[in-house]
């Protein structure tokens, strides 16, 4: 079973308080589909993905990471049985999805990256750590029930 | 995998013409913060009198990589053959497991999105992220 420390819970805890998922969620799957373009080979029916401006204001993809985000929730709820949480999710994106699980680190690094701009200074090495440890879980969970 | 295009290049000159100026700063966060979220990266650093993440040391070690990239940004047209001595360098010298390449390239566009919340545009990073790729390949090459 993961370790947490107090500082860790408290800290994850906090910056899904703080975070506008309205904004962070889009924010983090479009710099997904533009710094990692052969993400985008899981989204063919979103609409048009031709270039940065059209992912970052198509609203199909706006939409489906605000709903990635909340999907971090439940984790962020069940800090100490995130494999469990997660493991009907597993399943999903293995048979039915068919998603690589290395996207999951591909977009957590960027979802690292948008939250450490919101909040600039306040994201120290300490906050980025805690953060990384809990994506790390996540991204194993998520992988968990591959076949 | 990373071949640079003219755009490639076009935004990471740019974009270094506009952080520049901060390169120190953005060298010692960086490697700090390295030594904090990834501790592993410390056994490099056992001639350290203070190996704790925010050191002098650690902050002044920042500063010489960092002014290693900005010439990497000046020899970006051609790395492989400007970067020649600091390649030897880390080939035979430092031999740094290439792995922690990629560790301290994410922890430099970390502190870039913080320090530079409105510039650091996903297209600046996908830009930025191949360069430092790119980088690391070049010092890596002469491992073996």
């Amino acid at each position: 079973m993961v370790q947490w420390t107090e500082f860790e819970r408290a800290t994850i805890q906090e910056i899904f308080a703080n975070i506008n998922y309205e904004e962070v969620g889009p924010a983090s799957l479009a710099r997904c589909l533009i710094v990692y373009p052969w993400t985008q080979r899981y989204f063919g029916n979103f609409g048009n993905l031709y270039n940065a401006t059209a992912i970052t204001t198509n609203p199909m993809i706006a939409k489906h990471g605000i709903t990635i985000l909340h999907g971090l929730d439940r984790a962020v709820k069940n800090m100490d049985d995130i494999k469990n949480t997660y493991a009907e999710l597993s399943v999903l994106h293995s048979d039915k999805l068919h998603v690589d699980p290395d996207n999951f680190r591909l977009l957590s690094d960027c979802l690292t990256i948008v939250i450490a701009s919101k909040m600039g200074k306040s994201f120290t090495g300490e906050v980025q750590a805690a953060f990384q440890k809990f994506m790390a879980v996540v991204v194993s969970a998520l992988g968990r029930q591959y076949h | 995998m990373t071949s640079l295009t003219k755009k490639d290049k076009d935004a990471v000159r740019a974009f270094w013409s506009r952080v520049a100026g901060k390169s120190a700063d953005i060298g010692a966060d960086a490697v700090c913060r390295m030594l904090t979220v990834y501790p592993q990266t410390k056994t490099y650093f056992d001639h350290w009198k203070d190996k704790s993440p925010n050191s002098a040391s650690a902050k002044n070690h920042g500063v010489t990589v960092m002014s290693g990239v900005a010439e990497a940004v000046a020899q970006i047209d051609d790395m492989k053959a400007g970067l020649q001595s600091l390649s030897e360098l880390h080939a035979f010298t430092l031999r740094v497991d290439p792995a922690n390449f990629k560790i301290l390239s994410h922890c430099m566009l970390v502190v870039m999105a913080i320090m530079f919340p409105n510039d650091f545009t996903p297209q600046v990073h996908v830009a930025m992220d191949k360069f430092l790729a790119s980088l690391a390949l070049c010092l890596s090459e002469k491992y073996r």
